[in-house]
């Protein structure tokens, strides 16, 4: 397949921030110069070789990367088909693969001078990363979270407050992920001069959702080099969850212009598309703007974001990055869903035949490979993206299954 | 380049200068608290000393907007605002006043959604006079900017305390009708800038531009309306005015029988504050 903007996958954003019509710059005029100012400091972060090298010190030393490739073999023997391998970005330090943006974009905020870190979260993964770095580096941490959040990922609250940061309940619209991002927007409005904002996904004005991916795509760079070592070829189908989608594109990315690889995104489908309570704004929603950038979004026929619906908080936004939107529109990717309950029953599996629990946004995409591994030859390599760690999610399936704890 | 507008604006600051006040813009969100009490208020806005008014679009998140707005969003989401129905508003105002300009203030995407040339034609034959679209900023030009100018509406940008000497100039390019400037680095309703700030900022754009200079942000009273107006060409005030519609609605939602009245009184008093300025 060919791409008509050019002949390589990885040729967007333009300096605008446009994947295709997606993309952009949709902010308040208070915020340009920030903005830009974020996209000159990190244009010359990248072609420093000093940054380069604190980057990869703090991956390897802090973070504990390359994070382990290893084969699912009671999985593989369960579904009959496919060879299923985990990329273990659940063993990175704080449990999920957010912490690799967060390292890359600390160290940009102190380039840049800022003292003040703010961030949204969702489950709170990107909320303890966050904190975590600012930890590390001394910096003020100040967290918006939905209250709704806060209720149902409680452990990741107190994670969070160990860490020293601040976390601010967020009750304006729905209580939920995109509401602490538009808090976090109000805040960086009010405190322009010492604040930096580190957004957790692929998604928000150019350059965010350009700059999360590179520092993401470390996931599949060290996919190619395992793969390599340990099967002497390139894996056949590599498979992700998607909210944002941070994980998706950081395992998708190198392998964009190889384009024999299927690519599969798994989004959040709530109870049902049908029944209009699901996160998954590239199969149930319509291109628009939100949050600096135009994506595929929830929204009704006048423009009004609508209210997500996942059991997972970290896929639970009606919005998705814009560089998913373009790939989804070209074709590259292919995107599906999976149900609540759906990743409830590949939780339950992956923790009793592999003694790993994953996180229910992993559990989705597990759900799309036990749909497709049985069909798939023995020979087929397939690596899953085993973003997170499911230690916070376990109140909840409790909840779910009906289990008081 | 700009086809030929309604020149409601223009008239406007001409009769002004002539008059040597500044002008008084209210803004009220359509629909709030109901859509026939948010047209009772729009109707009497004139008549309680507005020279131009702001007509806030529903936006189920408003970035840029303090509690106070968020909270009209909400109250018009309720009553079922729509950016169709704000326009027919706009017409119905239109059979009273055809004098008073009338500027749609929101967010991008509902007007996306609608349809930018679609919604660009309907706007300008209900009457609106020009937009301000909050983000939008001056590098999605071709978006709707350019259209809207093409079109014979005005688009207003927001020039804010971060501009600074070497982004004025972008932002000015394109910008007609009048420049708003933002006195806060801030969300609608929160801190307000102390007159030194507001009269050297709004000096400094005047080198830049000859078009008229609206400050808004951060102004609550009538004595920091006149304080503004001594400076700038206009003071727009928000937060303010729906927070007296908050205020006079009861825990169970209803509006209390005064409210139209207590609105326009207030409105009242602040343009008392910016006609008496000078």
């Amino acid at each position: 397949m060919t791409n008509k903007f050019s002949n390589s996958y990885k040729s967007v954003p333009d300096k605008e921030g446009h994947f295709g019509i997606f993309g952009g710059r949709y902010v308040a005029e208070t915020l340009m110069p920030l903005i830009l100012q974020v996209e000159e400091s990190y244009a010359q972060a990248k072609s420093d070789p000093e940054f380069s090298n604190e980057l990869k010190y703090y991956l390897e030393h802090y973070v504990g990367r390359p994070s382990p490739l290893y084969f699912a073999s009671r999985l593989t023997e369960f579904f009959g088909g496919a060879k299923v391998y985990f990329k273990r970005d659940e063993l990175n330090h704080t449990g999920a693969h957010k912490i690799n943006n967060c390292i890359g974009q600390i160290l940009l905020a102190r380039r840049m001078g800022k003292k003040r870190i703010i961030a949204e979260t969702g489950a709170g993964q990107h909320g303890v990363a966050t904190a975590t770095v600012c930890a590390l580096f001394g910096l003020e941490c100040v967290i918006y979270m939905g209250a709704k959040d806060i209720e149902r990922q409680a452990p990741n609250v107190f994670r969070m407050k160990l860490l020293g940061a601040e976390v601010i309940p967020v009750k304006s619209g729905t209580s939920t992920l995109k509401d602490a991002m538009n808090e976090a927007l109000r805040d960086w409005v009010s405190s322009v001069d010492n604040t930096y904002y580190l957004i957790g996904t692929v998604a928000g004005p150019h350059p965010y959702p350009a700059m999360v991916r590179d520092f993401q795509s470390i996931i599949g760079q060290e996919v190619r080099e395992q793969i390599l070592k340990s099967e002497g070829r390139l894996p056949d189908t590599l498979v992700a969850c998607i909210g944002g989608g941070s994980n998706a594109i950081g395992l998708f990315y190198d392998f964009l212009d190889e384009t024999d690889i299927n690519l599969i995104g798994v989004e959040a489908a709530g109870h049902g598309i049908k029944t209009g309570k699901h996160a998954a704004s590239l199969n149930g929603g319509v291109p628009g703007v939100l949050h600096g950038n135009r994506t595929y979004l929830l929204q009704d026929d006048d423009g009004q974001i609508l209210d997500a619906h996942s059991i997972s908080a970290g896929l639970d936004y009606p919005g998705i990055g814009p560089e998913h939107s373009w790939l989804h529109d070209v074709g590259r990717v292919n995107y599906v869903s999976v149900q609540d309950s759906e990743a409830l029953e590949s939780f339950k599996l992956c923790s009793r035949l592999e003694g790993i629990i994953p996180a229910l946004e992993p559990a989705h995409a597990l759900s799309h490979v036990g749909r497709i591994a049985p069909k798939l030859p023995g020979d087929h390599i397939l690596v899953v993206n085993m973003c997170g760690r499911g230690d916070k999610d376990v109140f909840t399936v409790a909840d779910s299954l009906g289990v008081v704890i | 380049m700009n086809e030929v507008t309604t020149g409601r604006i223009e008239k406007k600051f001409k009769f002004l200068k002539k008059e040597g006040r500044a002008a008084f813009v209210p803004f009220i969100m359509a629909a709030d608290p109901t859509l026939d009490l948010s047209l009772d208020i729009l109707k009497g806005l004139p008549a309680a000393g507005a020279d131009i008014i702001e007509l806030g679009v529903l936006f189920s998140d408003p970035m840029a907007d303090g509690p106070s707005i968020q909270a009209a969003g909400l109250r018009a989401k309720s009553a079922g605002a729509n950016l169709r129905q704000t326009l027919s508003m706009v017409r119905e105002f239109r059979k009273v006043d055809d004098v008073t300009p009338i500027i749609l203030m929101g967010y991008y995407n509902p007007i996306y959604i609608y349809g930018n040339e679609k919604f660009l034609i309907d706007a300008k034959n209900s009457g609106v006079d020009g937009l301000i679209v909050v983000d939008l900023p001056p590098e999605e030009d071709k978006e709707l900017c350019l259209p809207a100018l093409k079109k014979g509406l005005h688009f207003i940008r927001l020039a804010t305390p971060t501009t600074d000497e070497n982004r004025i100039s972008t932002v000015l390019n394109n910008t007609s009708g009048f420049v708003y400037y933002v006195s806060i680095a801030g969300v609608t309703g929160s801190k307000s800038a102390s007159s030194e700030e507001v009269h050297s900022a709004v000096k400094n754009i005047k080198k830049y531009t000859e078009l008229p200079i609206a400050v808004g942000f951060g102004i609550k009273t009538p004595e920091q309306a006149a304080i503004v107006s001594r400076a700038a060409d206009a003071a727009v005030v928000g937060s303010a005015i729906v927070k007296v519609i908050e205020d006079n609605i009861d825990e169970t939602g209803t509006p209390s029988d005064n409210l139209v009245d207590t609105v326009l009184e207030f409105v009242s008093s602040l343009s008392k504050g910016v006609r008496e300025s000078r």
